[in-house]
């Protein structure tokens, strides 16, 4: 069998087992629905201001409120199958519209952080590792210490403090100046100034976190067996580096990266309420003090789809770098 | 217990991680003392910058004395950091011990779960969670102990599913002994130092959630902290810088001391050189 | 004349270490086209002797204080690195005990081998492949063309070796540094690869120094041997005269040590059955999870139709290569691992179907030593509970439980003292003892050691295997010895039974076996024995 061939069936396989991945996550949804306090009739009432009981049993035999729990949770799947994630009664539009609203945005915020945070991570690391226990070392050690340590939202005010408020480098929020009405390239350099402190801001911690587990991992592997060979056969140390310990090493960061991006997600909402980025997490943030709990779990439910989508292409790009990984 | 220590204390940055989470121990057991005044208490002169008008760190848009809310911030953020670890170690450590040794349909269960729980974005877990269940001490402590709980599990499975093939562990099987005293007696004392790593190094990231949590707005409203310090200041960045910078130093260098001490845990407790174990 | 000469080398541990130097004013010599075999136990220094002269040795801690090696005229202990550079892989290689991980499991074996071509030599692709899939034939490999893309971890154990001695071999080297390279591998496997590397020496007149604890290969192999006792070189000449007659009596002792291929005695066999084992079968499943999404379900058939009866008194030897499923049958038999089907009829009873409970008296009936003295105590129990534990289970009181505990250690041939001790404070040998002792604490009738002495040095080898000797004769114990070495076979067992795929194939009096195997595998396994020619000058084992 051709080695595409043997790809694409393991990508079909990984695609088929976050199917109850993707269930289990619908069901919580569900539940935590249940959970909140009162239910769409009551909100609905509470929007119209006046309702009578009957009326509100009315709606709630419409919308199937009133059957079993089991049933409902049927029907509750039944819409999320057909792409219907609710009503946002706040925005009055459908959930699914408002949320795809703001995907792009969050993905932009997103892969240019994934990029830095894995990027500069596997790099310092490297740098660290190469240079053990001298000044190299110990300075990027301190700075990944201290980064691992400080709170998102907190480096976000600095950042705007030093770089938008005082320096006046980069805006202070938003995702473009609409107020310019830049075309082509134009917008584009604009969306790029304004995405610079989004990103430094949410890849930091993650770029410590990669820091970190690159030195350890080169670390690590520098003392296998494997090393000693190639040192047996003559290699230079630079080789024996780049070319063998290095690739080993990757192995553990790159599957670090996939475990780490729900939390990515996660701090973007952090993130895009600092610096007003027009992303899920805003979007997020804005349905929290609304309190749209159908419209914060709609991103929830879609957070979670982004997260096993990202999750599946490092585990093609980890099956690449891995040999050992079974693709049959 | 003695050999502990002279190991622990080799690790420079971990004793002075000890000493810097002493002292902010100190500074919340005593906050009471300190300022036994209500830390929400409009104290005098708004925006009053560090030093002036008798606030050693300034004061809020409200006239709220930072310093006091720094103090009484620190029991909240220790309190809670340590109540979501107990919580999420007690049974992340209860889980992952019957999955890893029993395996079977159980191991399965739990790895779907944590699967699921390593895709969920665990933050915006949390916030749905507080917000459904109304923001209070509690209600953050569960939130943050049931986005916690897996990792643990995961590591004490992890640690149970290679235990458990150990010779020793046979051993004990072909002596008799019953399951319970071999996964209380023979198994768990030879993972509680992963777990007791884990588990301070869990302090450190319960305590930045909740910041995160208090920040969102989503703290308990009548609980003073450093998340909410910094949340409440933020429209004055421009204005008065120090609203949030110094809750902002207080959490980085609570946290910074937690982790430090936790990989001084570490290489105390996990040295490589430990032959063969 | 000498190709490599080492003269008063020291190697010096770091400072805190138990003794300052790990090697102390070794001399040894090395001729074109010769074998040098150096032999010692674990911490005799003949791995750091051999990484010295490669420059290898672990940095910054552990380097060569006073002495040198010279190799052609240049002393190598001076070389500056950029020279061992070029002198390694192209003038003095080396292969290592574990094919496994001495092989970048992320690189094909080709571009593994093309590296050492590409750092060495001035040679264009075309020709540094056809070189490549030369020595890959050289060294009989199937297939080179397909070998040269594979993974290290797509071949087995014996492949991995004979890829390595290509990559080693690469550009013709003057000198072959072996380090344990058969140390890994199955006996079979074993041979061949002794085999092949007396053949390429052969072939390329390469000197090759052999670092081995093993006399049998030894005496396979080497054309002059060294003995090394705690970093000194203790006693060095040609094979046959240290093999025939060894003038340091650490040599003697050390080949006093080596279990004869002679079978012992064979002992009047009782007739009162101990333990009956019919039809046993049990497979592995692995895979296969749910939806069938998951790897593709692999069953491993590791025992299959196993019967086997153990008298009074007797010991019955288990004996096959890795994956044979002798650990199996050892582990099915005292329930550690549940068997599908079959009987295990243990005093009348069947203890197959038992549950836990109802197994609980009859475990103090049957119990076993395991193979590795480091992971069989739970380093966190002092020595004196590990010992009580079994008796104070199964029902005897706390002092009673102690008491015995402190008797058994000293049966074991321990201090007493050690009753309030941590496992780690013991050596590999004290440890078993402490692992015996604990297995004795119940008075069993039956006693399976799995592998019990194959992590131990060849002298603790032989005091273990006289303590079990003494044991089973003073508590008419019956025992089933696993073991994959044909020699400790030899002096131990009354009765074989040779395993293969989980199959016995041969089962006999151990003196029959050895003298007239019937089945084809175990004429290959008693081919395969290294040393077999060679008998040990004077059997202290034998003569019990």
């Amino acid at each position: 069998m051709g080695h595409f061939a043997k790809r694409a069936r393991y990508v079909i396989k990984r695609l088929l087992q976050a199917v109850p991945i993707v269930f289990a996550i619908i069901v919580v949804n569900f539940f935590l629905l249940q959970l909140a306090e009162g239910d769409a009739v009551d909100v609905l009432a509470g929007e119209a201001g006046s309702a009578t009981p009957e009326y509100m049993a009315e709606l709630r035999e419409k919308f199937g409120l009133d059957k079993p729990l089991i049933v409902q949770l049927g029907l509750y799947l039944k819409n999320v199958a057909m792409f219907d994630l609710g009503y946002s009664f706040r925005h009055e539009m459908p959930v699914l519209e408002l949320v795809l609203d703001r995907f792009f945005a969050t993905m932009l915020l997103m892969v240019s952080t994934i990029l830095l945070a894995v990027g500069f991570g596997v790099l310092l690391g490297l740098l660290a590792a190469t240079g053990l226990n001298t000044w190299r070392d110990t300075a990027i050690s301190i700075f990944a210490l201290i980064t691992y340590a400080t709170p998102l939202f907190w480096v976000g005010l600095m950042l705007i403090v030093v770089f938008s408020l005082n320096l006046g480098w980069f805006p202070t929020s938003g995702m473009e100046n609409i107020a310019m009405f830049y075309e082509g390239w134009d917008r584009v350099f604009d969306i790029a100034r304004h995405l610079v402190l989004p990103t430094i801001t949410l890849s930091l911690f993650y770029l410590a976190l990669y820091t970190r587990l690159m030195r350890a991992s080169m670390l690590e592997q520098a003392g296998q067996d494997y090393v000693t060979t190639a040192r047996a056969k003559g290699l230079t140390e630079r080789r024996i580096m780049f070319v063998h310990v290095l690739r080993n090493a990757l192995l553990p960061v790159v599957t670090m990266a996939g475990v780490q991006v729900g939390a990515l997600i996660g701090g973007s909402v952090i993130v895009e309420s600092v610096f007003a980025w027009p992303g899920l997490g805003m979007l997020a943030f804005e349905a929290l003090f609304s309190r749209d709990l159908n419209l914060l779990l709609g991103i929830f439910l879609l957070s979670a789809l982004l997260v096993v989508a990202v999750n599946l292409i490092v585990d093609i790009i980890y099956s690449v770098l891995d040999p050992r990984i079974e693709v049959a | 217990m003695v050999g502990f220590w002279t190991r622990f204390r080799r690790n420079r940055s971990a004793v002075l991680g000890l000493l810097i989470l002493a002292f902010v121990i100190l500074i919340a057991a005593t906050a009471q003392i300190i300022f036994p005044e209500d830390p929400f208490r409009l104290a005098g002169q708004a925006m009053a910058p560090p030093g002036e008008s008798g606030f050693l760190l300034g004061s809020d848009s409200l006239g709220r004395d930072v310093a006091a809310g720094m103090a009484h911030g620190a029991k909240t953020s220790l309190l809670i950091g340590l109540l979501a670890t107990i919580v999420a170690v007690t049974v992340g450590v209860l889980m992952g011990a019957l999955a890893g040794y029993y395996g079977g349909w159980i191991d399965d269960l739990l790895m779907r779960t944590t699967e699921m729980f390593q895709t969920i974005p665990s933050f915006i877990f949390a916030i749905l969670l507080v917000a459904i269940m109304k923001p209070s001490i509690e209600s953050i402590v569960i939130a943050i102990a049931v986005v916690s709980w897996p990792a643990v599990a995961r590591l004490v499975r992890g640690e149970f599913l290679s235990l458990k093939n150990r010779e020793f562990v046979q051993a004990c099987h072909t002596l008799g002994m019953s399951d319970i005293r071999i996964m209380l007696g023979e198994i768990l004392p030879n993972c509680l130092s992963p777990i007791i790593v884990i588990g301070s190094l869990m302090v450190a990231t319960a305590i930045l959630i909740e910041s995160g949590l208090a920040f969102l707005g989503l703290g308990d409203p009548n609980i003073m902290s450093w998340g909410f310090q910094i949340g409440a200041g933020r429209t004055l960045l421009r204005s008065a810088w120090w609203v949030c910078t110094f809750p902002g130093i207080a959490i980085l260098i609570t946290v910074l001391a937690i982790n430090l001490v936790g990989e001084g845990l570490n290489d105390a407790l996990n040295p490589r050189l430990r032959e063969r174990t | 004349m000498s190709l490599l000469e080492i003269t008063d080398l020291h190697i010096a541990l770091p400072e805190g270490s138990q003794r300052p130097y790990a090697v102390e004013a070794a001399n040894l010599h090395l001729a074109p086209n010769e074998i040098l075999c150096v032999v010692g136990e674990s911490g005799s220094g003949k791995s750091l002797t051999a990484r010295a002269v490669m420059g290898l040795l672990p940095k910054p801690h552990v380097k060569v204080a006073k002495g040198a090696v010279n190799f052609q005229g240049e002393d190598l202990a001076a070389a500056p690195d950029a020279r061992m550079r070029d002198i390694r892989g192209s003038e003095i290689s080396m292969i290592f005990q574990e094919p496994m991980t001495a092989l970048n499991p992320v690189m094909t074996i080709g571009k593994q081998i093309d590296e050492v071509f590409r750092f060495h030599a001035a040679m264009l692709g075309r020709e540094r492949r056809d070189r490549a899939l030369k020595l890959l034939d050289d060294v009989h490999l199937p297939d080179p063309t397909q070998i040269m893309s594979a993974y290290p971890h797509e071949l087995s154990g014996g492949q991995r070796q004979r890829a390595m001695i290509a990559m080693a071999l690469a550009l013709d080297p003057k000198v072959l540094i072996a380090d344990e390279p058969t140390t890994a591998l199955d006996v079979t496997t074993q041979a061949q690869i002794l085999k092949l590397i007396k053949e390429m020496q052969k072939a390329h007149d390469t000197g090759v120094l052999f670092i081995t604890h093993d006399f049998g290969v030894v005496a396979d192999i080497a054309d002059r041997v060294a003995v090394m006792q705690h970093g000194r070189v203790v006693e060095e000449g040609p094979t046959a005269k240290i093999l025939s007659s060894p003038e340091h009596p650490y040599t003697q002792s050390l080949m006093a040590a080596v279990p004869s291929l002679t079978p012992r005695p064979a002992r009047p066999r009782s007739e009162d059955k101990v333990l009956e084992v019919k039809n046993l079968d049990k497979v592995y499943r692995s895979g296969g999870a749910l939806f069938g999404l998951g790897k593709p379900a692999r069953e491993v058939h590791a025992a299959e139709d196993v019967t086997l009866d153990l008298r009074r008194g007797e010991t019955l030897g288990i004996v096959g290569e890795s994956g044979s499923g002798k650990s199996t049958v050892a582990r099915c038999i005292v329930r550690l691992h549940d068997a599908d089907a079959g009987e295990i009829i243990l005093d009348g009873a069947d203890l197959r179907p038992l549950g836990r409970a109802a197994l609980r008296p009859y475990r103090s009936k049957i119990q076993m030593v395991f193979q590795d003295p480091y992971a069989s105590l739970n380093p966190r129990t002092r020595v004196g509970k590990i010992i009580a534990l079994g008796p104070i289970i199964q029902g005897m009181s706390q002092q009673e439980a102690e008491d015995k505990a402190r008797e058994l250690l000293e049966i074991v041939g321990l201090d007493a003292r050690a009753f309030d001790r941590f496992p780690h404070e013991f050596s590999g040998g004290q440890r078993q003892r402490i692992g015996v002792a604990r297995a004795l604490a119940l008075e069993p009738q039956v006693l399976v050691a799995d592998e019990p002495v194959s992590a131990l040095d060849v002298s603790i080898q032989d005091q273990i295997l006289k303590l079990l000797d003494e044991i089973r004769e003073a508590m008419n114990l019956s025992m089933i010895f696993i073991t994959h070495d044909l020699r400790v076979a030899a002096q131990v067992c009354d009765r074989l039974a040779v395993m293969r795929y989980g199959r016995v194939v041969e089962e006999g009096a151990t003196a029959t076996v050895f003298a007239s195997p019937t089945h084809e595998y175990t004429k290959a396994l008693l081919d395969a024995v290294p040393g077999k020619s060679w008998t040990p000058g004077s059997d202290t084992f034998a003569a019990q």
